[in-house]
């Protein structure tokens, strides 16, 4: 799994390529936790190349929003591909993650 | 009468064969030009057990007398196997199978799914079946072998006639051979593969009368008669049983596989250190006490299908731990940010992950256990379900590109019984041109060598000793491309160097030598029975690189995973002049076999070297070009043409 970061304009934008799971769910954690003590609490986890996520994953993502609220800021998703996205519904988190269709939107009506 | 004459042929081979080739290794061996010494009287070696193997094949000949009445209400199911085959080829086999005179169904099994051949099918009333949807991209098709045992999963006859696509059967094809089953012991009948497209003089070889005559009369004398793919008879409950056994087998071979590469896969998984939760620890420590578990109970002998169960339900409760684990953290971490701000967790407070949702996060394509890849892939294979192939069960052999043989074998070896039906019932189209021929051959012969490598005859249980003898005889005949280059090399070396592999041309030879050699003309004379073998001992010598090119393929096959460079036989001439290229290596040794003819008889005149020796490689150089010179014919052969030739047979009530 790959992680990058690209500060925008009102967000920071993470981007994880590969398959969120139990090995990688850990780093995307400290990933994201770097990324939120560099300065930014606007968070947009772009999803569009995460073809796959378990458990831990989910477990990350949650734990990332956490870290964003504590921050005062918050925590988004987009680009959600299928897997992830039945993942989400199945677990009732689509009610606490909404996930936009494009990281631009995000943000954008706030 | 004939059988005696042909056993004391057999004995005189023997007695002579062994005589010369003891004295030739005992005391005849020029160690001074032991490079080609050695070599040659090793070659010489391979042909005495040749000769020998084939002494034992016709020593049990066995000529029958036609099958008794079959039951009428015996159930046959006509299989017509095709792949790419012209639709009017296959079509005129389908219509005459159905005219077959015994009740049966008749089924096109269409490899090409073409939508032209399904609608003749229907439109003919003919069964038409195609690979199911288990035959996916993920799974090997094994070409005819998986055809057939795909087929087999559809329909339900008692018999099954398996018919090529060229192969048109005679309407009482079924009446003459489904009496041989009521002998409950028996799975195969197999009756000749006669080829009608073939003029007299069969330029290229395609008709195998020694084969589908003596050979096979003989292999049915040790209960060894082969199935050879088409115009055969067969049990499905002899095939069915050979599906089931095998499958077993291949578990149990996966499921120890598996368990032998846990440790090692577990260990790497503790190593990677991106395993740190103890947690993730803890399943890794349930998982080896699983496999730990499931090791002993497979040497204490328990079934495999409870042994890969419990360990499954074993390692799911410990991944749903798992997944359980992730849940309460998660849902610790939505009330910690429900304190923090109420009124962005949603409407009805924080939601909560139901137990059918853990359920469904820990099945195996979703499980966090998926990211140990080594250990996943353990956790796989510990199964009965073989994921890897379209259907568990393969009743046809799927080891070798001859699927026949193979699975001809594992039903000997399981105490079935064979039959050779001496009668041609079906006319099958043979290739037209030199090209096409090469490849059949060379995919024959592969197959057979396959079959050596992978399931040698001579240690497979079950197989009496007559029968390994007689699989192995075939195997061993294929290997003749090697001795064929020591027995071409020999006379050119002698001619252009005068280096002789034995100690001196003398007395001592000939009255050895000659003996052998015409007993053994004598013998393929007696057991052939007037039968024309000169053509297959032309090509045998003849095809010598396309013997070495299946050994050496099909040895890189089986030992290295390397492709066959497999093709489908073409039934339909290929277009083109004549091609010289094809017999390249050939034309070669034929050039080098005349140069050194004729330097020879310049030493001679020359004074450099002695007569006798001269004149015996100077023959022996004619033989080979004699032998060769059919391959001028076949490259040459412009296809078949019917008018006016005599060759296209009637039907030979011959032996039976």
């Amino acid at each position: 799994m790959e992680f990058s970061y690209e500060v925008k304009d009102s967000y920071a934008e993470v981007k994880a390529d590969g398959r969120l799971n139990m090995v990688s769910a850990p780093k995307l954690r400290e990933f994201v936790t770097d990324v939120i003590a560099g300065g930014s609490n606007r968070i947009v986890v772009n999803l569009e190349n995460t073809a796959f996520m378990d458990s831990s994953g989910l477990g990350a993502l949650i734990g990332c929003l956490k870290a964003a609220r504590q921050a005062g800021g918050d925590l988004r998703i987009a680009a959600v591909q299928p897997q992830v996205k039945m993942v989400l519904q199945l677990t009732s988190m689509d009610k606490v993650l909404t996930s936009y269709t494009s990281a631009e939107e995000a943000f954008s009506n706030d | 009468m004939t059988r005696f004459w042909t056993r004391l042929v057999v004995v005189l081979t023997i007695i002579t064969g062994v005589n010369y080739i003891a004295w030739r290794w005992a005391a005849s061996l020029n160690w001074e030009a032991w490079w080609i010494a050695l070599p040659l009287v090793i070659a010489e070696t391979y042909s005495l057990i040749d000769v020998m193997l084939f002494g034992m094949t016709v020593w049990r000949l066995k000529i029958r007398k036609g099958a008794p009445t079959p039951p009428a209400d015996a159930t046959v199911d006509v299989f017509i196997t095709t792949y790419n085959e012209d639709l009017d080829m296959v079509m005129t086999t389908a219509l005459a199978a159905q005219r077959i005179r015994h009740p049966h169904s008749t089924w096109i099994l269409d490899d090409g799914a073409r939508p032209e051949l399904k609608a003749l099918a229907e439109q003919h009333g003919l069964g038409y079946v195609t690979r199911s949807e288990d035959w996916t991209s993920n799974v090997p098709r094994h070409a005819k072998a998986g055809n057939l045992n795909n087929a087999l999963m559809q329909t339900h006859g008692e018999f099954l006639l398996i018919l090529d696509a060229d192969q048109i059967p005679e309407p009482d094809i079924l009446e003459k051979t489904l009496g041989y089953f009521n002998n409950r012991r028996v799975a195969l009948v197999q009756t000749p593969q006669y080829f009608s497209n073939v003029p007299a003089s069969d330029p290229l070889g395609s008709q195998a009368p020694l084969f589908y005559g003596p050979i096979q009369q003989g292999k049915d004398g040790w209960n060894a008669a082969f199935f050879c793919g088409s115009n055969a008879i067969l049990r499905r409950e002899a095939l069915m049983q050979l599906g089931l056994v095998g499958y077993v087998k291949e578990t149990e071979k996966s499921i120890r596989r598996a368990l032998a590469a846990s440790r090692s896969a577990i260990k790497q998984a503790r190593k990677s250190a991106d395993v740190e939760a103890p947690l993730v620890a803890q399943v890794l420590d349930e998982v080896e006490a699983a496999t730990r578990e499931a090791q002993q109970e497979l040497e204490a002998g328990g079934a495999l299908s409870e042994i890969t169960y419990r360990v499954r339900r074993r390692v799911d409760a410990a991944v749903q731990t798992l997944v359980m684990a992730d849940v309460e953290a998660l849902q610790a971490d939505l009330e910690e940010i429900a304190a923090m701000e109420l009124a962005h967790v949603g409407e009805s407070g924080v939601p909560v992950v139901a137990d059918d949702a853990v359920q469904r996060m820990s099945a195996r394509d979703w499980s966090p256990l998926g990211a140990l890849e080594s250990v996943q892939a353990v956790l796989d294979a510990l199964s009965v379900e073989r994921n890897d192939e379209a259907q568990p069960v393969m009743p046809l052999a799927t080891i070798s590109v001859t699927e026949d043989m193979a699975t001809a074998m594992r039903m000997h070896a399981m105490g079935w019984e064979s039959v050779y039906h001496h009668e041609i019932l079906a006319y099958g189209l043979a290739p037209e041109d030199l090209k096409t021929m090469l490849t059949q051959r060379l995919r024959w012969a592969q197959g057979t060598i396959q079959v050596l490598l992978r399931e040698n005859p001579l240690v497979q249980k079950g197989l009496k000793i007559g029968q390994k003898l007689m699989y192995f005889a075939t195997m061993w005949t294929y290997l003749s491309g090697y001795a064929a280059v020591i027995y071409f090399a020999a006379p050119i070396i002698y001619l252009l160097l005068g280096i002789l592999p034995v100690t001196s041309l003398s007395w001592d030879f000939f009255i050895r030598f000659i003996p052998f050699m015409v007993a053994n003309q004598l013998l393929f004379a007696v057991a052939g029975r007037g039968i024309p073998t000169w053509r297959g001992q032309q090509y045998s010598l003849a095809l010598f690189p396309t013997w070495i090119k299946a050994c050496s393929t099909a040895a890189r096959n089986v030992w290295f995973g390397r492709p066959l460079g497999f093709a489908v036989t073409p039934k339909a001439r290929q277009s083109g002049g004549p091609s010289w290229s094809l017999i390249q290596p050939q034309i070669v040794v034929s050039v080098l076999l005349a140069v050194a003819a004729v330097v020879g008889i310049l030493r001679l005149a020359a004074g450099l070297a002695e007569p006798l020796g001269t004149l015996v490689n100077v023959a022996w150089v004619i033989y080979d070009l004699v032998v060769m010179s059919i391959l001028v014919r076949a490259v040459l052969y412009k296809g078949y043409e019917p008018a006016g030739d005599p060759a296209v047979t009637e039907r030979e009530p011959d032996g039976v």
